[in-house]
């Protein structure tokens, strides 16, 4: 046998596994090469690029437990809210200014509650695991909502101080910093995440996922493997909220809602769940269509998203980079 | 008792089940040899694959022991005793049904390898992992099936798949449970070859209801039913054995 | 001393009164999960469709309030049979990813359907004379709509529980809720056993949306709002129970209460916190079947 990958005889609709070609494909360069491009052709949108591109990284986080190792949680705005709280009173309230030290301090915190939560919820099943991580989120909301001296309540964190990075890009007006630096973050995030996913641990979270009472009968430490990509999901999604703050130097009650959290779960649905590029392509799709539709017909957004929803869950599973490979797959057939 | 202890590799000692009222299992006392092939026989809800849940971990006993290579694990979770040596095959299909085989094989070998938790490497780059899936696959009749997804196997070749796994783990002790149910009469022969071509140190105890699976097979055979060990001994003991006809009476013998 | 044993008093009467309606309203959810192991998220939103049938046919129509009732739970159950033939049909099989990701996009629609037809603002409550006022009982007022609210769903739980108990019905859903599998081998037809349970489930829903409208506002983002609190029910309660999610909703009902009357500042937190710390000795809920 070759060092090269076996090829697959029926498409594996998952990345990773022991057969699979690790290497960057050329077309895996496609999102980055789009997002430089907007970088210089679309100046006046870059405030919502950054905001696309928070999302993305933290829809990765949340492809790691839902799409790969399969728990289906609602509550991932928990770490998502707590970084955003974490670097907004490190900024506002205790003089943190430097953003790395801020993005630092929102990933333990993130880490810190993933890891608590985790070993708890991680030992329930479906509904009351979803039900537990509903009431943690609900319990950070009340805290939030509450200790208004410190997150400023109803009316959200204001007097965020972030630091030029490198202390040479200042954060200025137009949002071009903020947009590359958020790019940067990205990067890295999905470096990570690729890496992880490529790896034999990645490959036993499929498993857990496909099979785990298999997974078991194998001798694998079902649990604590779940704990601990639960616990890297979380330090992703509280660098993507510690992100979310510093971009818009604001921090408010929002990034803890139930919304919120079903938002980003439609966002992942959307471009595709267990495949690293339906984390970006989703967030594209629902942030620019979001960006154009909501502002004109409020009420028919949410009625247009849980139509959709229900559509994409009855007719088209893999969201819409599923839908591509069905119509790769086509194509392929005829002669 | 304890001069026996020495030449087994798996023992029960007063193995008992209830759920509530129910008694699933009733003071099983069990010993298998190394290199043993033993057949565990019974009517349906005799309780047999109870048994192999409770020693692999999966149900805890309501009382008894569980002895593995003189270690007592009757406490122990499943992923211990499968690092001590303990292997099982599912009734039931339980395989990684989207993956190619070469990954439901390789899955368990890295555990077995602690290759499994690691995150740097990417799984394929772990050339001993893959060499020694492809060996246990081409043991088994399934090199050329390595990158078929298990859906797209007909029913006889997951089996074996089923099978393969198991032996990815280097058991001592193998628990084969029905290893040819569902399987196709044409078919099930592959799982007799391969049932006689495991290696000769591995202890065996398969629960079948194919007889004839069974007395090809096994040198030894213990008859269960209602969770209580009716008799035990060789193949033609067992076939002669009056209390045994009476068990099967009306009963199906042949798959 | 007194003010103390009053304020007792008063904030077990009222956490009775909350945790009858929250189970009227959960009981649905948990034989439905039970049943056929489908994760319904969407339960609230018949919930807020019987508040709504209920405030809109005492408000615009007139119709007197018993009348009302039934209609909330009539309608509610059509509506829900329609639905489940529909749709939660064909995702039975599914995983529980896509059962939860349709529920959520029913929410959405549900509430941007209320908010277009309703507004945002919340259902007025209008009770009918003679439930309203004060009813006293042994020396003390208590309001009557509360008195009610507690004896008539405490009249609903009895129909239930007897229900279940001794009719065909029930022993079909116990067996069903059991072992499913067993269930159909047994000749119990489980598409038609489970389409009549969920349209009782969901109509009771409803009925208990409508009748608690008084305690759990009527607006449109209510499926939202009280999911956590349903989940809980049922989640402490035991899914597929029909005893546990009662002692639960009236654990919770009154200890919601007694925190919003003694710890204000800490609004719902200790609930949470009291659910996640029984989750973790008891995860399979109080009552519930070995996980």
């Amino acid at each position: 046998m070759s060092g090269k990958a076996i090829g697959l005889k029926a498409e594996v609709a998952h990345a990773g596994g022991y057969s699979a070609d690790p290497r960057i494909r050329w077309v895996e360069f496609l999102p980055w090469i789009v997002a430089i491009a907007a970088f210089f052709a679309l100046p006046e949108y870059l405030s919502l690029g950054a905001r696309i591109l928070i999302y993305i990284l933290y829809a990765l986080s949340l492809d790691l437990i839902v799409g790969y190792a399969g728990i289906v949680t609602l509550g991932h705005s928990a770490y998502f809210g707590l970084g955003a709280y974490v670097a907004g009173i490190l900024a506002a309230k205790a003089g943190l200014h430097d953003p790395f030290a801020q993005l630092a301090a929102a990933a333990a915190a993130g880490a810190i509650l993933g890891l608590a939560t985790g070993v708890i919820i991680l030992r329930t099943k479906t509904l009351t695991l979803l039900m537990l991580t509903l009431a943690i989120t609900s319990v950070l909301l009340e805290i939030a909502n509450k200790a208004t001296a410190l997150t400023g309540g109803a009316d959200g964190l204001a007097g965020v101080i972030v630091a030029p990075v490198l202390g040479l890009f200042k954060f200025d007006i137009f949002g071009k910093t903020a947009y590359l630096y958020c790019l940067l973050v990205l990067l890295l995030g999905w470096w990570l995440v690729r890496k992880l996913i490529y790896s034999p641990f990645g490959t036993s979270l499929t498993g857990v996922r496909e099979n785990s009472l298999r997974m078991h009968a194998i001798g694998a430490p079902v649990y604590w493997r779940l704990v601990l990509v639960y616990t890297l999901s979380a330090t992703i999604a509280g660098v993507a909220g510690g992100l979310i703050t510093q971009t818009n130097q604001f921090v408010g009650l929002n990034v803890l809602s139930f919304e919120s959290a079903g938002e980003l779960l439609v966002m992942l649905i959307l471009g595709g769940v267990g495949r690293i590029y339906g984390a970006f392509v989703g967030p594209v799709v629902y942030l620019i269509a979001q960006d154009l539709l909501a502002k004109q017909f409020p009420e028919y957004w949410y009625f247009g998203i849980g139509t959709m929803l229900v559509l994409v869950v009855m007719f088209a599973r893999g969201g819409i980079l599923g839908i591509f490979d069905s119509i790769l797959a086509k194509l392929r057939r005829t002669p | 008792m304890s001069a026996a202890s020495k030449n087994t590799v798996l023992e029960t000692r007063a193995l008992c089940k209830s759920f509530g009222a129910l008694t699933v299992a009733a003071g099983i006392n069990f010993r298998l040899e190394p290199g043993a092939r033993h057949a565990l026989i019974g009517p349906n809800g005799a309780g047999k694959t109870t048994f192999v849940n409770m020693l692999t971990g999966v149900l805890a006993p309501s009382s008894g022991r569980i002895v593995l290579g003189g270690e007592d694990i009757t406490a122990m979770g499943q992923a211990n005793r499968v690092k001590r040596g303990l292997g099982r095959t599912f009734q039931i299909n339980a395989l990684f049904r989207r993956l190619a085989v070469l990954d439901n094989v390789a899955l368990a070998v890295a555990e077995r390898r602690g290759v499994a938790p690691r995150m740097l490497r990417a799984a394929s780059t772990h050339a001993d992992v893959r060499a020694e899936s492809m060996e246990l696959l081409a043991t088994l009749g399934l090199a050329g099936d390595a990158g078929v997804r298990i859906l797209d196997l007909p029913y006889g070749k997951q089996r074996l798949v089923e099978i393969a796994i198991a032996l990815g783990l280097k058991p001592r002790v193998l628990l084969l449970d029905e290893p040819a149910a569902g399987v196709p009469s044409l078919e099930s022969h592959r799982i007799l070859e391969v049932l006689d071509k495991l290696p000769e140190h591995i202890a065996i105890l398969i629960i079948e209801h194919d007889m004839d699976l069974v007395f090809r097979f096994a040198k030894r055979i213990t008859v269960l039913v209602q969770g209580e060990v009716l008799v035990e001994g060789p193949p033609e003991e067992i076939a002669h054995d009056r209390r045994v006809h009476q068990v099967y009476l009306g009963e199906q013998r042949h798959v | 001393m007194g003010t103390f044993l009053a304020s007792v008093v008063s904030v077990a009467f009222h956490g009775t009164a909350l945790g009858m309606i929250l189970y009227v309203i959960s009981v649905g959810l948990s034989v439905t999960m039970g049943l056929m192991g489908f994760v319904n998220l969407a339960h609230g939103v018949f919930a807020m469709a019987g508040g709504y049938v209920l405030t809109t046919a005492i408000s615009r129509f007139g119709v007197p309030f018993p009348l009302a009732l039934a209609l909330a739970f009539l309608l509610v159950a059509a509506g829900s049979v329609i639905l489940e033939r529909l749709l939660y049909s064909r995702l039975y099989t599914a995983g529980d990813l896509q059962q939860v990701l349709f529920t959520i996009g029913l929410i959405f629609i549900a509430v941007a359907v209320a908010r277009f037809i309703f507004g945002t603002l919340q259902q007025p409550v209008v009770l009918p004379d003679y439930l309203k006022g004060q009813y006293a009982f042994l020396g003390r007022d208590f309001p009557t709509y509360r008195v009610f609210i507690i004896a008539f769903s405490g009249l609903l739980v009895g129909l239930l529980w007897f229900g279940v108990e001794r009719t065909r019905w029930g022993a079909m859903v116990r067996a069903a809720v059991d072992n499913r599998a067993m269930a159909q081998s047994v000749g119990i037809d489980t598409r038609r056993l489970f389409t009549l349970t969920f349209a009782l489930g969901s109509g009771l829903a409803g009925l208990g949306g409508g009748l608690g409208a008084e305690i759990i506002a009527i607006q449109p983002t209510y499926p939202f709002e009280n999911l956590v609190y349903f989940l809980v029910v049922v989640a402490v309660g035991g899914l597929g129970s029909l005893r546990g999610p009662f002692v639960a909703a009236l654990l919770i009902g009154i200890a919601d209460t007694a925190c919003k009357y003694w710890l204000p500042e800490f609004g719902a937190f200790p609930i949470y916190v009291a659910t996640i710390g029984l989750l973790l000795w008891r995860p399979a809920g109080l009552f519930g079947r070995r996980a």
